[in-house]
Parts: structure tokens; C-alpha cells; sequence
């Protein structure tokens, strides 16, 4: 009863928002719980290194319709599960010339995946870079498994990616800047951060930063935090993954935008990693 | 030659009469204004309405509500409502905001400069050395916005 009642306040709210002049709508209050499961949307924001511009950070989940929000929450409802299960049967099927799957070697998969989508971007010794969790499968494909990597966006790399992210469902982000040089690709990111691009003359940190809670047309701006990717867009109607919103947003911009996991949006993937640090895994988000 | 140029002069002379069109790197910022319109022609408030709800030209909706257009859809609040805005501001300064806001409003400003070259980098290729309006659709704009005065009280 109660719950039907808050729920009915908001659409009230909202609708109200929609037709007055909107003033700065803060997001909602709300607990988000999926399977169980529950989900951090709010945390501290992290403290080392020094900078973080915002107290508290926040869940893209708490700046979406009642809708929206209702449709993360029910795994069953979430359009963005079927990947998922597409992402175990990869998971499960041998393929490349050793004949393996990832199964083969890491049987459990809900054991041996938990945390790790949460630990992601991690630095990579052997490329020197750090490495995201499409660029580990790719990595696994070619020298373990006598597989071709997976191209940009192919359905398949974003299926297998939603799998292995979701076995951290509800664990917060926390990636480790100490090894190797993380450190520098986060001052990168930071830098791309807070780049100006195009014609439009925006950086990430015009909309996410100084303007979140406000709306451009119907879209209330968020943090940004990256802890639901990939994530089911309404307005795509399909998984997006990470890389394809960086290059979505500055495209925007009117910018000509970087190659999918080229060194600026690795770097950017980093510091945005970093500033959601202490949110739950989503993957797979629901989002507009 | 001395003919030809004499001829050019004369040629010349209407357009410098009527006021010749600013070029983006040309406009004059006067304090908190642009006193002198950019282009040629004065500004079509007619033509200035469609510029503001256009999404490929002004998109002016997608950050600031008004009353004035029915039926807008979702309008965004990143920027102030444009009701009254004509009681707010003078033509010169909705010139100048519009020209360039970061000029009025410093570098934090959200809000794109619409005849100006001082962008972002990496501006995407078909893009380049373009301004988002022309002169043209800046003064119509401006016209406009000069239209929206503030309704007293019922």
C-alpha cells in the first residue's frame, strides 16, 4: 500500500514537472534492490587521490522515470538480461583452435567472475596499458584460445561483457590506481574530462558536472558514472556499451570523436571508473 | 584602371550604406553588448521563431523553456526561461549572448557561442570554419527575443 502510494506521488510529481517550468529536480530518494541483490546508488565519493568534485555520488538509476527505474529493478523486465544470457552461453561454448570456452578453464563462473567486473580497468602489464573487460576477452580469445579477437561492438563482445559484469551485480566499482602507471592514464582522463570539444564547445563536465540534475529537453543529466555499463538504452532499444556513449556524447558535441578503446577514452575510462568509485555494479542498467 | 576602381568604389557604396555583414572574428563586444547587428538585413522575428525551435539550428528548447511556443516539447531548464526575457535584457546584450555567451557569462557557461569560431577542439569535419547560425539567423533570433516581453500579472 505504501509503496503504491509513493509510487503514485511521483507520477504525479512528474507530470507536473512536465508541465510547469521545470526547476532544478534533484533525483529521487530511493533503494534499489534487483534479485535481492541490493544496489549502492549513493556512496561517498572517493577521497584519494584528492579532488573529487562532488560529495556524494550517484546512480544514473536515481535520474530516471518511475518507469525506467521499475524496469532495473525486475530482472525479469530488464531487456538487457537477454544479453546476458546470450553472454553465459558464449561463456560456455568452445571456440578458436585450442577448442576451448571460458567455461574450460574458469568452470564456476559466478566464483570466479565475482568482483571482477567491479575491478575493471585494471593495468595490464603486459601492453603497458590498462585494459578494460572487452579487451581481456579479446586478449583471452587470441592467446589462450586460438580465437579472433572480437571486433568494436560486434553483438558478442557486447554479450559476454554483460555477463561477466553482471556476476558483480551489487559490488561497488573500486579500480586500483597503485599498479603500474594508472596514474597517469587517470590525469589523462582527467584532462579529457574537462576537454571542451566541437562545435558545441562542451566537455563531460558541462553536463555532468556543473549542470546534473537539470534537463537538456527530457534528459535529466546524471553523474555520468559508468558502473551500469553496458546498459540497456529505451532509445536505442538495444546493450550499448561504454565506449560507444564516450564516442555517442562528443559526437554530439559536433567533435570528431576517438577510435573504441583508443588511449584517450581508455584514459577516460579510467577516470570516470574512478569517479563512481563505491557504486554497485549494475550491469546491465536500464536507462533512457 | 583609374575607371575600373572609380567603378568598384561606386559598386562599394550601397553595400557600405546599408551596413555590411560581420564576420564571426569581427563582432565588436562593448561591455555587456553587441550594439551593431551582424547582418545586413534587420532581424525577421517570424524567421527568429523557427531558428529557436529548429533542433539543427537554434534549438533553443532543447535548455530554455517558453510559454510562447505551444506544445513545445519537453523543455529543457540547463538555461533561464525566455518568458519576459525581453524586459530582462536589451537587444544588444541578447546580441552579445547570443554571438558569444561566453563573453558575457565566462568560460563556465554551458551555452554554445552561435557566431563565433572560438570552439572546441577536434570540431567534427564538416563543421569546421562554421558558425551554428549565420548572421542572418542571429539578428532573426534577436528579433524574436525582442518580442517577449513580460506579461503583467492577470
Amino acid at each position: 500500500m505504501k509503496k503504491t502510494a509513493i509510487l503514485l506521488t511521483g507520477v504525479v510529481t512528474l507530470t507536473t514537472l512536465a508541465l510547469a517550468p521545470r526547476v532544478l529536480a534533484d533525483p529521487v530518494d530511493e533503494a534499489l534492490t534487483i534479485d535481492g541483490q541490493e544496489i549502492i546508488t549513493t556512496a561517498p565519493a572517493p577521497t584519494e587521490p584528492e579532488g573529487h568534485p562532488f560529495d556524494e555520488v550517484r546512480s544514473g538509476w536515481l535520474y530516471r522515470e518511475p518507469d525506467t527505474r521499475s524496469m532495473e529493478a525486475d530482472s525479469f523486465e530488464n531487456p538487457g538480461m537477454l544479453a546476458v544470457e546470450r553472454g553465459e552461453e558464449i561463456w560456455n561454448t568452445a571456440e578458436g583452435e585450442a577448442g576451448q570456452s571460458c567455461a574450460s578453464c574458469h568452470e564456476d563462473a559466478s566464483e570466479f567472475l565475482k568482483g571482477v567486473g567491479a575491478s575493471y580497468p585494471k593495468w595490464d602489464e603486459a601492453s603497458g596499458k590498462p585494459i578494460n573487460i572487452e579487451l581481456f576477452i579479446n586478449k583471452h580469445r587470441e592467446e589462450k584460445m586460438g580465437a579472433e579477437a572480437y571486433k568494436f561492438d560486434e553483438d558478442a563482445q557486447k554479450d559476454l561483457t554483460a555477463f561477466i559484469k553482471n556476476q558483480s551485480l551489487g559490488i561497488p566499482v573500486e579500480i586500483d590506481l597503485s599498479e603500474g602507471d594508472m596514474m597517469s592514464w587517470w590525469e589523462e582522463g582527467k584532462e579529457r574530462y574537462y576537454l571542451r570539444t566541437g562545435q558545441l564547445n562542451l566537455s563531460c563536465a558541462t553536463c555532468h558536472e556543473q549542470n546534473n540534475g537539470r534537463y537538456i529537453r527530457a534528459d535529466h543529466l546524471s553523474q555520468g558514472n559508468t558502473n551500469g555499463f553496458p546498459t540497456y538504452r529505451l532509445k536505442q532499444g538495444a546493450l550499448v556499451s561504454l565506449h560507444n556513449r564516450f564516442r555517442g556524447c562528443i559526437r554530439d558535441t559536433r567533435a570528431e570523436f576517438p577510435d573504441a578503446f583508443s588511449d584517450e577514452l581508455m584514459a577516460l575510462e579510467v577516470y570516470t571508473a574512478w569517479r563512481g568509485g563505491g557504486l554497485s555494479v549494475e550491469t546491465p542498467a536500464v536507462r533512457q | 584602371m583609374k575607371r575600373l576602381s572609380a567603378l568598384a568604389f561606386i559598386l562599394a557604396l550601397p553595400t557600405a550604406a546599408l551596413a555590411a555583414e560581420v564576420a564571426p572574428g569581427e563582432v565588436s563586444f562593448d561591455g555587456m553588448a553587441v550594439s551593431e547587428p551582424v547582418a545586413k538585413s534587420a532581424g525577421d522575428p517570424e524567421a527568429g521563431r523557427e531558428v529557436f525551435v529548429d533542433r539543427g539550428l537554434g534549438n533553443c528548447l532543447a535548455c530554455h523553456q517558453n510559454s510562447e511556443i505551444e506544445n513545445a516539447q519537453f523543455p529543457g531548464n540547463v538555461g533561464p526561461s525566455m518568458d519576459g526575457v525581453a524586459s530582462r535584457w536589451e537587444p544588444g546584450q541578447l546580441r552579445a549572448i547570443i554571438v558569444n555567451a561566453k563573453e558575457i557569462f565566462g568560460p563556465d557557461t554551458i551555452m554554445p557561442g552561435f557566431y563565433t569560431l572560438d570552439v572546441g577542439v577536434d570540431v567534427a569535419e564538416d563543421r569546421k570554419g562554421e558558425t551554428i547560425l549565420s548572421a542572418q539567423q542571429v539578428e532573426d533570433v534577436v528579433a524574436y527575443l525582442a518580442t517577449l516581453e513580460q506579461e503583467s500579472a492577470q
